[in-house]
């Protein structure tokens, strides 16, 4: 049995049991190991993916229930990630995938979101960070008022042992400043994605 | 890896019954129990399973025949968004918002809430307090089970082999009102140590001195407090027994009165006296029973002004 996802904007075909958890068809079917496992149950969120676009748990849907279904990681966030997918796809699909572009010689341009939790301290061992992203990535997608109050709900689903979550919050706050700075049609060069500058 | 146990996708309900009556399947709404399970290797592991997630069948909120019905795929989220569950189920409407976090609420539907039949489902206590009916659906045509009869013990249901629950009504009663109260470790991802709702139509104030047993102080109206006397009164808990269960001698207490201070040390005597919670990993019996009398304390004294 084969299944179809898109994940990061690149379609796979992936041949594998549909009750394989989506957690291990990114890491060892896909080769994509930006999404972390943690608790393996739902608690902890450090496995977060966008699942079109709604923050999910990928150790808790299994493959049958995302084929169709449009995925995004953490590899997703940076401008050039796509090409880094397309290495995944080839390594996944080596048998039948026609000719993949060369591997990336230098590493992707950061997402805002990801400067700002740089710029912010807000990942220290890095074990909830690429859900911690993916979590934050679809709270500043919705639009909604970044108070603490509205971050601290976004994130309820994400523990962090290490950083006392200040600092991710503040790092979400961070993200939705410059987003909000670009999107009035500001010039603002420290927001730019160089989304085609790769 | 977890354990990958074959899994069937129908498309239809009708193909869905069809796979159960040709062999034992177990049924999988959002998988956000199921996956536990398995990966948590806890019970048994399924021989096969049927995901129920391309059934359209049994996604959407409607009203329809004097109910609110919600089909049995319907998410957390989806809950959580309507506009007919804030007009008509805000008590489901606050459960649904404390049961994990986002990632679960996206994927987490209420048949699987019902169906899991975990004492400690959060929207389970709200289903007993607003009569819900549970409609099952198998090949031969559906059947209507009361949430009150709906889990006889202990992970059990009232669906058969062959059968899904297809979807939830909800009457609509014309002035009935849902209160939601969950204690758990924290706010959010934590399952309940108490959970309960409580339900009530309230007659028009002043209209309801005779028959009802209030008590003798003539503060009966109590401090501000607007309501008549409460009929109809559902009080519903979980992760105190076996099973989602009513508090029948509380409710006893509260029919017919009125939300005073009198009444509520009656009712709460009522509640501790009835409740048998366990020692458990989650919480003590003792404590469950002392946040339970408590909780219904503050819920009275919110409606009673006092």
């Amino acid at each position: 049995m084969s299944y179809h996802l898109t994940v990061n904007g690149v379609a796979f075909e992936v041949a594998a049991p549909g009750m394989r958890r989506l957690l291990d068809v990114l890491r060892e079917d896909l080769g994509l190991t930006g999404t972390k496992e943690g608790c393996g149950e739902g608690e902890c969120g450090a496995c977060t993916v966008l699942l079109d676009g709604a923050v999910v748990d990928s150790c808790l849907v299994p493959l049958c229930q995302a084929d169709g279904h449009d995925v995004r990681t953490v590899e997703g966030l940076a401008a050039s990630g796509a090409r880094a997918d397309r290495v995944a796809a080839g390594r996944a699909m080596a048998d039948r995938a026609p000719a993949i572009g060369p591997p990336p010689n230098s590493l992707p341009e950061l997402a805002p979101l990801q400067k700002a939790f740089l710029e912010r301290g807000g990942a220290q061992c890095g074990i909830c960070t690429p859900g911690m992203l993916m979590a934050a990535e679809a709270f500043l997608a919705s639009g909604a008022a970044p108070t603490d109050e509205a971050i601290r709900t976004a994130i309820a689903g994400n523990l962090c042992r290490c950083t006392g979550y200040t600092k991710i919050v503040e790092s979400i706050a961070l993200a939705a400043e410059w987003r909000a700075a670009s999107s009035t049609g500001s010039t603002s060069s420290t927001a730019s994605t160089g989304s085609t500058g790769a | 890896m977890p354990a990958e146990p074959p899994v069937a996708s129908p498309a239809t309900l009708a193909e869905a019954y069809a796979l159960l009556q040709a062999a034992p399947h177990r049924p999988m709404a959002g998988a956000t129990d199921l996956l536990v399970q398995i990966t948590g290797e806890i019970g048994t592991l399924p021989e096969r399973v049927l995901d129920l997630w391309r059934l359209d069948e049994l996604r959407g909120i409607r009203t329809a025949n004097g109910a609110l019905e919600l089909g049995a795929l319907t998410t957390y989220t989806e809950i959580r968004q309507s506009a007919l569950c804030a007009a008509h189920a805000p008590g489901l409407v606050a459960a649904a918002a404390t049961i994990g976090a986002e990632q679960i609420q996206q994927r987490g539907t209420l048949g699987g809430n019902v169906m899991n039949a975990s004492p400690a489902g959060d929207t389970l206590p709200v289903l007993l307090a607003m009569d819900a009916e549970l409609v099952i659906g198998g090949p031969v045509g559906e059947r209507t089970v009361p949430a009150a009869a709906f889990w006889p013990a202990y992970r059990q249901t009232a669906v058969q082999p062959g059968e899904l629950l297809v979807r939830v009504r909800l009457l609509l009663v014309e002035g009935r009102q849902v209160r939601f109260r969950k204690v758990g470790t924290r706010r959010a991802q934590a399952i309940s140590k108490v959970v309960l709702a409580l339900a009530w139509t309230a007659e028009a104030s002043g209209g309801a001195t005779t028959g009802a047993t209030t008590g003798g102080t003539s503060a009966g109206v109590g401090n501000g407090a607007t309501t008549g006397a409460w009929r109809d009164v559902r009080l519903a808990l979980g992760s105190v027994a076996a099973t989602p269960i009513r508090a029948a001698a509380t409710e006893a207490i509260l029919e017919g009165a009125q939300p005073t201070a009198e009444t509520a040390d009656r009712a709460i005597a009522a509640l501790a006296a009835e409740l048998q919670p366990i020692d458990d990993v989650r919480s003590t019996a003792a404590y469950r029973r002392e946040v339970a009398c408590r909780v219904l304390r503050r819920l009275l004294r919110d409606e009673g002004g006092w």
